[in-house]
C-alpha cells in the first residue's frame, strides 16, 4: 500500500504546478502568482464561498468551482480565467454596485476599497443592471465606529473575525435574501452592545466603507487586516 | 418468550379479528385537505350515528384517499368483502347532516347524490406502493400499520440479512432520490456505510416546500410507520443510531401524528435500544423547520438541525462524509424512505419492474391547478403527462384549454402542450427543460400569463433566498425586478436581454440549487412562450388577461 502523497501536482491556466493537498485552489494560485479576485475571503479566516467571485472551471467538473473552498487534486485542470468567468465576475460586481448604495466619490472608502479596486482591475466600466436605491440606515451609536448598511456587500468577513478571533460574537446576520443585513447582539444599536470589545477588528477587515473609524477624512480611511494571519499561526503554535 | 416477529403476527391477527368483528368499516378522511373542509365533524357525526344505530360498523379516521378536490371523502369497505376492493364505496363531500342517510345505506344501495365510483381512471390508472396504505389505515395505530405488513421487512432485515446486503438490494431495485435531484439511493447508502468514522447520523428530509406541493404531507399524514420503517431500515444499512426527521412547522397534523408514530414504535421496541432483540439502537427525533424553504436544501438542513442559521455550504464535502456535526450523515427525502419498505419486502426485483429503464417504480404527484381532479396520485414512472392530466386529472375545465404543467416547483419548468406526450421520467423531463422535483404538478390552461408565473416563481425564490451568495441574493431581485416590468408593460428589449443572461448567470454561480435552478421557470417560458413575452413588451397586450400593461404606460406618459 502507497501513502497518498501529500503533494499534488495540477495545471492552473496552463502552467504545471504543484501545492500541498490541504491547500486550495486559491492558495495555490496566489502561489503561483495567478489572480483570482475575492472579495468574502480574507487570510485568516474561515472560507465561506459566499462571494462567487473566485469561481474557477476545472476540467470534467459539471460546474465551476470556488476556488477559496475547493481543494487542489492530482491531475486537475484549472481555468482561472476564461472570457465566462470574466463575463460572470462583472455581472456579479454589477449586482453588488446596483444592490446598495455604493456612491463612491462621497465614501469615507474612496480609494481603500476592495470592491471599487476589483472593478476598477476587471475592467468593470459601467452597471447596466437597475439600481435599487434601497433606504437603508446609519449606525452612529458606536463612540469610535460607524456602520453605513449602504455600503455593506454581506461579505461576513465582521461576523467571522469578531466570533472567530476576537471571540465576541457581536456581529450576526438577521433577515434573509435581499432583506439581508448584519447586526450587533439582537439587532441592538452598536453603541449598546454588551458584547462588543470595541477591538476595531471588524473595521479592520471591511472591504469597503461599511464599517469606518470615526473622526477620520476619506483619504485615511485605510484598512489593514494583515493581523489576522498573524494572529491565527501565533494561537496555532504551542 | 415471544419475538418480535410472534408479537407482530399476533397483533395481525388481533387487529384482522376486531375487524371482522367491527363490521363495515366507515373510513373518514382527516389528512389536511379533507380536515379543512371540516371532515372532523363528519367522522363524529358519523360516529354518533352508528351508536344510534344498529348497524354493525366501524368509523375510523384514516389518511389521504387522493382526491382531494372532492373532499371531505369518505370510504365504506362492507365486512364480507374485506379483500375485494371494487365493493368499496367511494362518497364525495359529505357533511355531516348526510350521516343518517349514509349509515342507513350501509346493507342497501349507496347514496347516489354523494357516490363516485371507484372505477373512475383517477383511481384505476393508478399504481399505489407508497401510498398503498393511505386512506385504509389509521395512521395514529401502529397496529393497523402491522396488521398490513408493516414492521416486516425490517424484522427480516434484521435477523436475516447484513448491512451490505440491504444496501445492494436497494441499488439493485434502480430507486432514485424523489426529493427532485434524482440520485440513486443505493449508491448514496455504500457511498455513507463505507465512508468510516463514528457516529453517523440518519436524516429525513420533510421540509417539503415547493408551492402546489403536498406529497410528503400526506405521507407523513397518512401513513408515517412506513416513513420510520425506511429510516431505521437505512440506518441499520449504513450504521447509524441516531436520527433525526427535519419536518416544517407549518405540517403541525404531520408533526403530531409522526410524533404518535414514533412514541408507539418504541413502545414495540422497534425503535430505541435492542430493537427487535438484536442489538440495533436507533433514536429519532423530530426537528421543527422554522419555515425557510432552503432548508430544504441538505446542507443548509444540517446546519439548521445543528443550530445555525439555515444556509447552505459549498459542497464537496458532501454530507455523505462530512455532515450533521462533521460525521458521515444520509439525507433521503420523506418519499425516498416510503419506498423503502415494500423494496425490502417484496424485493428488488419486483420493484425495477415497474418505471422505466432508467427511472424506476412509481412517483407521488400532487396534481393541482387548473385541472378537474386536484389532489394526490401515484404512477408508476414512465407515464405521459397526457395521461396524468387527461386520463386520472379529467383534463381542464370546459371552456378553457390545455396551456401548459409546471413540475419540479420553483427548481422545475413549464413544459408546453406539444410535449404532453413525453413520459413522466427524470431524463425526459430534464430534456424538456424542466425536472422531476419533488412531485409537484400545477396544470395551467390559457387563463394563465406565463410570464406572470415566472414572475411568481421568481418571487418565491426572491423571498426564500438566504441571501448568503450575490447571484442568488441579489440575481433573483433583479431578475424579479425584470419580470415585472416586462408584466407592466414598462419593458424594452434590452430588459429581456438583460433577464437572460441575468438567468445564465445566476444559475452557473449560485451557491446552492435554490439559486442554481432559482431561473428555470424563465427560462423554459421563455423557451416554450417567447411570444407572450414579445407581446407584453412589443405590444403592451398580455394574450391571457391577466397583467394589466397599460396602467403604467399611463403612469410613464403622466
Amino acid at each position: 500500500m502507497t501513502a497518498t502523497p501529500a503533494v499534488k501536482t495540477f495545471v492552473i491556466d496552463g502552467v504545471d504546478a504543484s501545492a500541498r493537498s490541504e491547500q486550495t485552489i486559491l492558495s495555490a494560485a496566489r502561489e503561483h502568482n495567478i489572480f483570482i479576485p475575492t472579495l468574502c475571503h480574507l487570510e485568516g479566516l474561515s472560507d465561506v464561498g459566499a462571494c462567487r467571485l473566485c469561481l474557477v472551471e476545472v476540467k470534467g467538473a459539471r460546474r465551476l468551482l470556488p476556488a477559496c473552498t475547493t481543494r487542489v487534486e492530482e491531475g486537475m485542470e484549472i481555468t482561472c480565467n476564461s472570457p465566462r468567468i470574466a463575463a460572470y465576475r462583472q455581472m456579479t460586481l454589477q449586482l453588488l454596485f446596483a444592490e446598495r448604495n455604493h456612491v463612491c466619490a462621497v465614501c469615507l472608502a474612496n480609494r481603500h476599497c476592495e470592491l471599487q479596486s476589483l472593478a476598477t482591475s476587471l475592467g468593470m466600466t459601467h452597471v447596466e443592471i437597475p439600481y435599487r436605491f434601497p433606504s437603508l440606515s446609519v449606525d452612529i451609536s458606536h463612540e469610535r465606529f460607524t456602520l453605513d448598511h449602504n455600503r455593506c456587500i454581506l461579505c461576513t468577513r465582521c461576523i467571522r473575525v469578531c466570533s472567530e478571533i476576537e471571540g465576541a460574537h457581536t456581529w450576526d446576520l438577521m433577515g434573509r435574501g435581499i432583506q439581508s443585513r448584519v447586526i450587533t447582539d439582537l439587532d441592538q444599536p452598536w453603541g449598546e452592545s454588551d458584547t462588543c470589545t470595541s477591538c476595531g477588528k471588524c473595521v479592520q477587515v471591511c472591504p469597503t466603507g461599511a464599517l469606518f473609524q470615526k473622526n477620520r477624512t476619506g483619504g485615511q480611511c485605510c484598512k489593514d487586516p494583515s493581523f489576522l494571519p498573524y494572529l491565527r499561526t501565533m494561537r496555532e503554535e504551542p | 418468550m415471544t419475538t418480535l416477529t410472534e408479537e407482530l403476527d399476533q397483533i395481525t391477527a388481533k387487529v384482522q379479528q376486531e375487524q371482522q368483528a367491527a363490521g363495515d368499516r366507515i373510513n373518514v378522511c382527516v389528512a389536511a385537505g379533507c380536515l379543512s373542509l371540516h371532515s372532523d365533524a363528519v367522522q363524529h357525526a358519523l360516529e354518533a350515528e352508528t351508536k344510534k344505530s344498529a348497524a354493525r360498523c366501524a368509523v375510523r379516521g384514516v389518511g389521504c384517499m387522493g382526491l382531494c378536490s372532492a373532499g371531505p371523502v369518505v370510504s365504506h369497505e362492507p365486512a364480507a368483502s374485506a379483500s375485494n376492493e371494487n365493493a368499496t364505496r367511494l362518497y364525495r363531500g359529505v357533511q355531516p347532516e348526510d350521516a343518517p342517510q349514509l349509515v342507513a345505506s350501509l346493507q342497501g344501495e349507496p347514496v347516489a347524490k354523494l357516490a363516485i365510483s371507484s372505477q373512475l381512471p383517477f383511481f384505476t390508472r393508478q399504481t399505489k406502493v407508497v401510498l398503498e396504505n393511505s386512506g385504509r389505515i389509521n395512521p395514529e395505530s401502529i397496529e393497523e400499520y402491522i396488521a398490513t405488513g408493516g414492521y416486516r421487512a425490517l424484522m427480516h432485515a434484521l435477523n436475516e440479512m447484513t448491512p451490505a446486503e440491504v444496501v445492494q438490494e436497494i441499488s439493485a431495485s434502480g430507486l432514485r432520490g424523489r426529493g427532485g435531484a434524482g440520485y440513486p439511493t443505493g449508491l448514496k447508502w455504500a457511498t455513507v456505510a463505507r465512508v468510516a468514522g463514528a457516529p453517523k447520523y440518519v436524516i429525513c428530509n420533510a421540509d417539503e416546500g415547493d408551492p402546489g406541493a403536498f406529497m410528503d404531507r400526506s405521507v407523513l399524514e397518512g401513513d408515517p410507520h412506513r416513513v420510520l420503517e425506511g429510516m431505521i431500515l437505512a440506518a441499520y444499512a449504513i450504521g447509524a443510531s441516531q436520527g433525526y426527521i427535519y419536518l416544517r412547522a407549518e405540517y403541525p397534523l404531520a408533526v403530531k401524528r409522526l410524533g404518535i408514530a414514533i412514541r408507539e414504535a418504541k413502545r414495540m421496541g422497534l425503535l430505541g435500544s435492542d430493537i427487535g432483540g438484536t442489538r440495533m439502537n436507533l433514536n429519532l427525533e423530530i426537528r421543527l423547520g422554522a419555515g425557510a424553504f432552503v432548508c430544504g436544501e441538505e446542507t443548509a438542513l444540517i446546519a439548521s438541525i445543528e443550530g445555525h442559521r439555515g444556509t447552505p455550504h459549498p459542497r464537496p464535502p458532501y454530507p455523505a462524509e462530512s455532515g450533521l456535526w462533521g460525521s458521515p450523515t444520509l439525507i433521503n427525502n420523506v418519499e425516498t424512505y416510503a419506498n423503502v419498505p415494500p423494496i425490502l419486502r417484496r424485493g428488488s426485483a419486483w420493484y425495477a419492474a415497474l418505471g422505466t429503464a432508467k427511472s424506476k417504480g412509481t412517483k407521488v404527484f400532487a396534481l393541482s391547478g387548473k385541472v378537474r381532479n386536484t389532489g394526490l396520485i401515484e404512477v408508476p414512472m414512465g407515464m405521459t403527462l397526457r395521461e396524468i392530466i387527461f386520463d386520472i386529472g379529467g383534463g381542464v375545465d370546459e371552456g378553457h384549454t390545455f396551456k401548459a404543467v409546471q413540475t419540479g416547483g420553483p427548481s422545475g419548468g413549464c413544459i408546453p402542450a406539444a410535449q404532453l406526450d413525453i413520459p413522466v421520467d427524470y431524463d425526459s423531463l430534464m430534456q424538456a427543460g424542466s425536472i422531476m422535483g419533488s412531485g409537484g404538478m400545477i396544470v395551467m390552461d390559457d387563463s394563465s400569463c406565463m410570464v406572470n408565473v415566472a414572475r411568481f416563481f421568481m418571487e418565491f425564490c426572491m423571498s426564500e433566498s438566504c441571501g448568503k451568495c450575490i447571484p442568488c441574493r441579489a440575481g433573483t431581485a433583479q431578475m424579479y425586478g425584470l419580470l415585472t416590468r416586462i408584466t407592466e408593460g414598462t419593458a424594452t428589449h434590452r430588459e429581456l436581454d438583460l433577464l437572460t443572461r441575468l438567468c445564465d448567470m445566476v444559475g452557473a454561480t449560485s451557491l446552492c440549487g435554490l439559486g442554481q435552478t432559482a431561473p428555470n421557470p424563465v427560462l423554459s417560458t421563455l423557451r416554450y412562450f417567447k411570444n407572450e413575452y414579445l407581446a407584453h413588451i412589443e405590444d403592451k397586450h398580455c394574450p391571457a388577461g391577466v397583467c394589466d400593461c397599460t396602467a403604467s404606460i399611463a403612469e410613464v406618459a403622466q
